[in-house]
């Protein structure tokens, strides 16, 4: 008995520390407020709350271990009996099959008509899933609108870009990398796309979309940061390691006489990550 | 149906007390309704006392705590992605173009007395529920707590988790942070990426092209709407199917009492059990306050708000997402196009190994079944050792979990072991398939060694019995 009243003793004083925390608790947050003395407090007051809760449940509480027969899930055979023929019988689906056989088909189609409206939810994916803003005479100019020149960027370095009327748009953020132009192993097709060696690609990974935002100045490599796809700069953006599947888009441009960007066309290809039908050129 | 004590007074000793205010209420009510018989079966309901079972409980606590808080958030924070200019009392972002999003999120982490403290709560508290549940699962899963007559239940509970990671998920997209931006991109893609209905799926669930502006606004009606509604609904049919089907119990027993499969032994859940109950949510609440006003997480400030063509490095998501991660970063480089239809190389890593992952997961009860041809009803749990294969299968699932997970973080662990993140990937492409097997193979292996001792040690204990 004595140390049940000693546990009595030790119950009470845990409830009158969370009583005491909470009147601290509302003071602190009265004067003003502090997230991590408020968290504390709050801890102390549930806690040793709790812990009073609980050993007076162990130590005071009379609860006896006692055993509780179980009855089988499964119902009479006459129960059973019972509810199939209310569920049939009664209701004549057994004999008008012809009957329940339309009702089914009314709910399928009533069921089809209410669910159209989530269509509503979004278009199509339409053009704009091959397409960007670039397009031919679009000048390459930084995020800040300023065009970019040759000369403003040293050998080794790159660029965000953007279509001097699209500033900030998604899919047409492209990055401008100046390498040594000697280096280059483009398609020769393409040759002619890396003026003075500098190459467009664009920024979205063909992965899952992120901005491929590292450049290993050494390698020549892009990398991007969420699932480190590298891509090889000199060889027009092909993957060389990690998960992407092809090389980001590049961007045909050519240098005007005052120094600046243009571009002569959109990417040749659909940017960012694959879809079924990127091949298709958006006619499918 | 109880045992013959329970209908004994618990006056037995003492002399009879007079009609109290409460007599009066239950007699009052009881005359009316009728509760008190049923009120007495709720109360006299016997539990089996194990730590084991209290895993649930934490779940179930979680979700209180996670509804309490996130009501106190929604006053505060505001789902419109309308571009407005940072003026609040942060420095480094003052003067920045964010949304509106962004901007309550600051105004609730910075001016709102207590918000950062509720905020910080409300995530941890999602990060504790998501681990309570699996540690839940992993209890049901290694002890056979699944097995017939409890697949409904196993359903219920698999539903609820995947509702959990995309409660999750669709939470901290919220911020509209540059880290959650980050994750809905990638979610965007992984949509995105399934073969024919892929981009139109996408363009349905988040209303265009990515970024959408309707985004933030959809996420909210899903995050505090729809998967609550879903959940506790779920939670309300896996707490009845329990109640109806009662705990199952560990073999052996307690004191004199011998479990078998036709009985429950265990104590009465009034009152002891609802006070342990009580008590056990007043110190998870405790626990998360401590965490949500000492450790921070997930400061949005740092991250920034969300813009198009940057990206936060390194980037991982909540924990419970880290093995998809992981599975996205060692995906191989594979993008076949076939008669014109390419299979993107998101397509396989993101959706294909997951739903095999999971839909085995899900329909393990049939499939073990089905297996060991045990069709049988079982109320006595096994002990993880009692089904060796299923030890060393569940073994295995872990470990391709945890090589996933590390993996999800390898530019981090890059970092810290001092080696290049390529040669982490390498090695991960390599780890997992072959850890999961061989800690499979020893779980197995340790499984059956640890029967055959307990068989030799109570063999001449029963025949002893038998030959008394």
């Amino acid at each position: 008995m004595r140390g049940r009243q000693r546990i009595e003793w030790v119950i009470a004083g845990l409830f009158a520390v969370t009583a005491l925390s909470g009147v601290v608790l509302l003071a602190v947050y009265i004067l003003g407020g502090q997230t991590q003395v408020e968290g504390i407090l709050l801890g102390v007051a549930l806690g040793s709350l709790g812990l009073g809760v609980v050993l007076w449940a162990q130590e005071l509480m009379d609860t006896p271990i006692v055993i509780e027969e179980r009855h089988p899930a499964t119902s009479s055979p006459a129960e059973a009996a019972d509810f199939q023929a209310a569920l049939t019988e009664e209701a004549g689906f057994t004999r008008r099959r012809m009957l329940v056989g339309m009702l089914l088909a009314a709910f399928a189609g009533l069921g089809a008509a209410l669910a159209i409206p989530v269509l509503s939810l979004g278009p199509a994916p339409g053009r704009e899933q091959f397409t960007t803003s670039w397009r031919k005479g679009s000048r390459l100019v930084l995020g800040d609108g300023t065009p970019i020149h040759a000369g403003d960027l040293p050998v080794d370095s790159l660029v965000t870009v953007f279509p001097d009327d699209a500033i900030g748009v998604t899919d047409s953020q492209t990055l401008l990398i100046r390498v040594p132009p000697e280096l280059l192993r483009l398609d020769p097709a393409r040759a002619a796309w890396a003026p003075g060696g500098y190459v467009a690609y664009s920024k979205i990974c063909t992965h899952a979309g992120c901005p491929v935002g590292l450049f290993r100045a050494t390698e020549r490599k892009l990398i991007c940061p969420c699932h480190q796809s590298t891509f090889d700069v000199l060889a027009g953006a092909a993957p060389v390691f990690g998960p992407a599947g092809r090389p980001l888009p590049q961007l045909p441009i050519h240098m005007e006489p005052d120094g600046t960007f243009v571009a002569d066309g959109d990417f040749p290809e659909p940017v960012g990550p694959s879809f079924w039908n990127l091949t298709s050129g958006g006619a499918g | 149906m109880t045992a013959a004590r329970d209908r004994a007074p618990t006056t037995g000793t003492e002399p009879a007390l007079a009609p109290t205010e409460l007599d009066r209420l239950v007699g009052w009510l009881d005359e009316r309704t009728g509760f008190a018989r049923l009120a007495r079966t709720v109360l006299r309901k016997v539990f089996p006392d194990h730590w084991s079972f209290l895993l649930g409980e934490i779940a179930l606590f979680c979700y209180v705590i996670l509804v309490l808080t996130g009501v106190f958030l929604t006053f505060f924070f505001a789902a419109d992605t309308r571009p407005v200019t940072y003026q609040g009392p942060y420095p480094p972002l003052k003067g920045a173009d964010v949304s509106a999003a962004f901007d309550s999120v600051m105004r609730l982490s910075f001016e709102v007395r207590a918000g950062l403290l509720m905020r910080q709560i409300h995530h941890w508290t999602a990060v504790v529920f998501v681990a309570a549940i699996v540690v839940h699962v992993c209890r049901i899963f290694f002890t056979g707590a699944f097995r017939r007559p409890r697949e409904i239940n196993w359903l219920v509970g698999v539903g609820l988790l995947l509702l959990a990671l995309v409660a999750g998920l669709t939470g901290y997209s919220l911020p509209d942070d540059l880290l959650s931006g980050t994750g809905l991109r990638i979610t965007d893609a992984v949509v995105t990426s399934i073969p024919f209905i892929g981009p139109w799926l996408a363009y349905l669930i988040f209303g265009g092209e990515f970024p959408s502006t309707e985004l933030i606004g959809r996420l909210y009606v899903f995050h505090i709407m729809l998967l609550p509604a879903l959940m506790i609904g779920g939670i309300t049919v896996h707490l009845l199917i329990l109640w109806f089907q009662k705990h199952t119990q560990y073999p052996g027993g307690q004191g004199r009492l011998t479990a078998r499969e036709t009985n429950v032994i265990g104590r009465h859940f009034w009152p002891g059990q609802v006070f342990r109950s009580f008590g056990l949510f007043l110190l998870i609440s405790a626990v998360l306050a401590v965490l949500g006003g000492m450790v921070q997480i997930n400061p949005v400030w740092v991250y920034g708000p969300f813009v198009s063509s940057a990206v936060s490095s390194p980037a991982q998501p909540d924990w419970y997402l880290g093995w998809l991660e992981g599975l996205l970063r060692i995906g191989p480089s594979l993008e076949p196009t076939v008669f014109g239809v390419t299979i993107p190389s998101l397509f396989g890593p993101a959706i294909v190994i997951p739903t095999i992952v999971f839909g085995a997961f899900t329909l393990w009860p049939f499939i073990e079944a089905r297996a060991t041809r045990d069709h049988n009803d079982h109320q006595i749990l096994q002990w993880p050792w009692q089904a060796p294969v299923r030890l060393g299968i569940g073994a295995a699932a872990l470990t391709f979990f945890i090589v996933l997970t590390l993996a999800g973080g390898n530019d981090v662990l890059a970092v810290y072991l001092r080696v290049g993140v390529e040669d982490l990937t390498a090695a991960a492409r390599i780890l997992v398939i072959v850890l999961p097997v061989a800690v499979g193979l020893v779980a197995w292996r340790l499984g059956v060694e640890r029967g055959r001792q307990v068989d030799r040690e109570r063999t001449p204990l029963e025949e002893l019995e038998s030959g008394s």
